[in-house]
């Protein structure tokens, strides 16, 4: 792709990012808050896309625009969908998100420019990986090798995680009748 | 349930699609981008659909509640599984190697397995935490 029409679509997402942000901020209604961040996160999808992270992309697109929607619009069926008026000063939070916020982009400087060879995650082993996967593994995509295979012990980590946190919620949130042998022990 | 009809026929005419994109992605994650995470959240965002078009009790009849919490073990075990096979067969934890004669099917076999694993896990926890929220509603609607 011609390196000014990236830059152009790099901007026209990052500025489309930062309105989506703000009217977030500025919103009253939950349920527009909501909706906006599963836009930004199909904007996020965007951008993965445009660095060429088509698997962060995808689960962007569908866990941060997809589940996290619904699962944020089911519960706000629970509740009101109006933001209760802020009972103290703001200033602060603002104080600290800017704050936060200028750090982050002070240390953006000191990050490798984007595909950058040298950069040190590029050195490592991610070589090694795109040398030998092919070989070894047997299958094209190397980010599912790694994912799957090199990174095998990490991937089940997460699948523990994701498992307890929907047990943690189940438990929580499960109506009496629908537990099993809840009948006799209200 | 929704008493419209261009959403009601919309979306029995998506869901099978989603539903079998969602294997696509599943089964062909080794080839293109995608895997169990994102396979199982579209799987479970086709059964959710469904669920808000025609109601929770449409979905409590197309999948018993009792099955996602049960499937959520059964991925998770289907993992941690593989690795303890793969140690019986003389290997360490997760080494797919074992898993077949040559050592490059073993490892083909192995990632089709865990991820199959995770799509599963992922799509039950995501439904069983969906039936969980929306089921919180119905009570306080009674």
């Amino acid at each position: 792709m011609d390196p000014a029409v990236e830059t152009a679509i790099h901007a026209v997402l990052l500025a489309l990012l930062v309105a989506v942000a703000l009217i977030i901020a500025r919103s009253r209604s939950i349920l527009t808050a909501v909706m906006l961040t599963g836009i930004y996160s199909f904007l996020m999808a965007g951008v993965f896309l445009m660095l060429d992270a088509v698997d962060v992309a995808f689960t962007e697109a569908a866990v941060g625009a997809g589940a996290a929607t619904v699962l944020g619009l089911v519960a706000l069926s629970l509740t009101s969908d109006r933001e209760a008026p802020p009972t103290q000063a703001r200033w602060p939070a603002l104080a600290a998100a800017t704050a936060a916020g200028a750090a982050a982009m002070y240390a953006v400087f000191d990050l490798p420019a984007v595909g950058d060879p040298d950069a040190p995650a590029h050195t490592h082993v991610a070589p090694r990986y795109l040398a030998e996967s092919g070989e070894a593994i047997g299958i094209p995509n190397v980010v599912t090798s790694v994912l799957a295979d090199y990174r095998g012990f990490d991937t089940l980590g997460e699948v523990a995680v994701i498992f307890t946190a929907g047990i943690g919620v189940f438990l929580l949130l499960a109506r009496r009748r629908d537990r099993p042998g809840a009948e006799g022990g209200e | 349930m929704t008493d419209l009809p261009i959403l009601r026929v919309i979306a029995k005419f998506l869901i099978p699609f989603i539903l079998l994109f969602g294997l696509y992605v599943q089964f062909h994650g080794d080839y293109g981008p995608g895997g169990g995470f994102q396979a199982g959240v579209i799987f479970a965002a086709g059964c959710i659909l469904y669920a808000l078009v025609f109601g929770l009790d449409g979905l409590r009849r197309a999948i018993p509640p009792a099955i996602p919490r049960v499937l959520a073990a059964v991925g998770l075990i289907l993992y941690a599984g593989t690795g303890v096979a793969t140690m019986l067969l003389g290997g360490v934890y997760l080494d797919y190697a074992r898993l077949a004669a040559d050592p490059t099917h073993g490892h083909h076999y192995g990632i089709l397995i865990i991820e199959f694993g995770v799509g599963v896990t992922v799509a039950a926890t995501m439904l069983a935490v969906y039936q969980a929220f929306a089921g919180r509603g119905e009570t306080a609607e009674d």
